[in-house]
């Protein structure tokens, strides 16, 4: 049980740390969508695409072991967290995209009469109208990544999985571990969610 | 790339496809089973359906199939691994598609229940030919997306050593250590799988909607992936990818 905890602190780090890589990132992807040049919409869309139509096991696999050959060698759990992050990102580019859509049309003509520049556009009027409505929804994507933490014990991440299986493997228990961890991921993620409808019924009107 | 490396890959997918279509089959009979129980009249019924999805959504896909395939043993039950896959992808992805049928089933306009009712239909027939032919429509991108999530799911199924393609490709890189050239292949094959999957429910989509006299609107770019902001409940997020 101990090692199990142990565990558990490594799958929030991993969600924490992913969840905010992939807060930036899919704002990258939206606001660049919304690009006026096709240079620029085409390649980001086709990367989101590819991205969000592959399973994220193999992009973590691709990232273990084709990284360090580029020079790039990081820890199992940041290599985790980029690939979370990374593959989540393009989930919450579409909740930002939603999000920036269900701004209404009148807020850009009113900053274009004003003679805003774009940027100023972007960060002082529609992003703070936007955020409101995506807090829940990123949410939900958050509790998303959470079980999806296990797929690291792929990558010798020693989160929950890898922790449970190493018990198995030491005291041939097989049954107590992972049904503790089954459970675990019950007990954090639907509290989790009954707040978050909690704070989506206070925040979209 | 040599073709005995061609050949590892196309068997590997050839597993894959089973597994999502087993599943898939699954995950249709839970999703449609579980998510009419939602809307059943007695509170027993609705509140067991109820516990069954936040569960099932509840924990996460890979250590269900890990319970399924090393713990279910000891309790008496011994699965062939391909078939603890598809019962984890089926149950947990049939889950997350009950929430679909019951928003779909309750986007149904209450009238067309109640001009059912005055002809005095049965509440069986009620459901085949009133509420399914104009809900199922309404379900089809949903489900299309949910369906992709199951195949990128399968890849889970290699943790059992479950021959699909991405155990393959873990086979194909010990033997070549060409791991960028491999692993690469392997996403682009997944990625034509989405692609043609996607097709293939977009046509399934049209013919819904033709049946009951509606258009399918235009220009939605080369998957459907659509997250209403208005309505965010667990059935809108269900369409806007991952629940």
């Amino acid at each position: 049980m101990p090692e199990i905890l142990k565990g558990l602190w490594i799958t929030i780090q991993a969600t924490i740390y992913g969840s905010l890589v992939s807060f930036a990132l899919g704002l990258v992807w939206a606001v660049a969508l919304r690009s006026r040049s096709r240079w620029v919409t085409w390649p980001v869309s086709i990367f989101v695409e590819f991205i969000r139509n592959t399973p994220l096991l193999v992009q973590l696999f691709f990232l273990f072991f084709v990284l360090p050959g580029w020079g790039l060698a990081f820890s199992p759990l940041t290599t985790g967290v980029i690939g979370l992050g990374l593959h989540y990102s393009t989930y919450t580019s579409e909740v930002y995209r939603a999000g920036i859509d269900g701004v209404p049309p009148g807020q850009w003509e009113a900053a274009t009469a004003l003679s805003l520049p774009r940027r100023r556009t972007w960060t002082a009027v529609i992003l703070p109208q936007a955020f409101r409505r995506v807090v829940p929804a990123l949410g939900n994507y958050v509790i998303a990544m959470f079980k999806d933490t296990p797929l690291l014990a792929g990558i010798t991440v020693a989160d929950m999985l890898f922790q449970a299986n190493s018990i198995s493997a030491t005291t041939f228990d097989y049954l107590e571990p992972i049904t503790i961890v089954g459970i675990l991921f019950v007990v954090i993620s639907y509290p989790t969610s009954l707040l978050l409808r909690a704070l989506e019924r206070r925040l979209v009107r | 790339m040599t073709g005995a490396l061609w050949q590892l890959f196309f068997e590997g997918l050839w597993i894959t496809i089973q597994l999502m279509v087993y599943s898939a089959a699954l995950a249709a009979a839970v999703a449609f089973g579980i998510g009419l129980a939602r809307t059943s009249r007695f509170w027993i019924v609705r509140f067991l359906s109820g516990v069954y999805v936040e569960f099932f959504r509840g924990t996460s896909a890979l250590v269900l199939m890990f319970w399924l395939f090393f713990a279910l043993p000891l309790l008496g039950w011994q699965l062939v691994g391909i078939w603890a896959g598809t019962l984890a992808l089926g149950l947990s992805y049939g889950a997350y598609g009950s929430e679909v049928v019951r928003g779909a089933l309750q986007s149904v306009a209450p009238a067309q229940q109640e001009a059912a009712i005055a002809l005095s239909f049965t509440p069986w027939q009620r459901l085949r030919k009133v509420l399914l032919p104009q809900a199922v429509p309404e379900m089809m991108p949903p489900f299309n997306n949910l369906l992709i999530e199951l195949l990128k799911g399968t890849a889970l199924a290699s943790l059992l050593s479950i021959g699909e393609l991405t155990f393959q490709a873990k086979l194909a890189r010990l033997s070549t250590g060409e791991s960028a050239q491999i692993y690469g292949i392997i996403l682009v094959l997944y990625f034509a799988v989405a692609f043609v999957l996607t097709r293939i429910m977009r046509v399934l989509e049209r013919r819904a909607k033709a049946s009951v006299g509606r258009a399918v609107p235009k220009g939605e770019g080369w998957f459907s992936r659509k997250l209403p902001v208005e309505k965010q409940g667990p059935e809108a997020l269900a369409t806007g990818g991952k629940p």
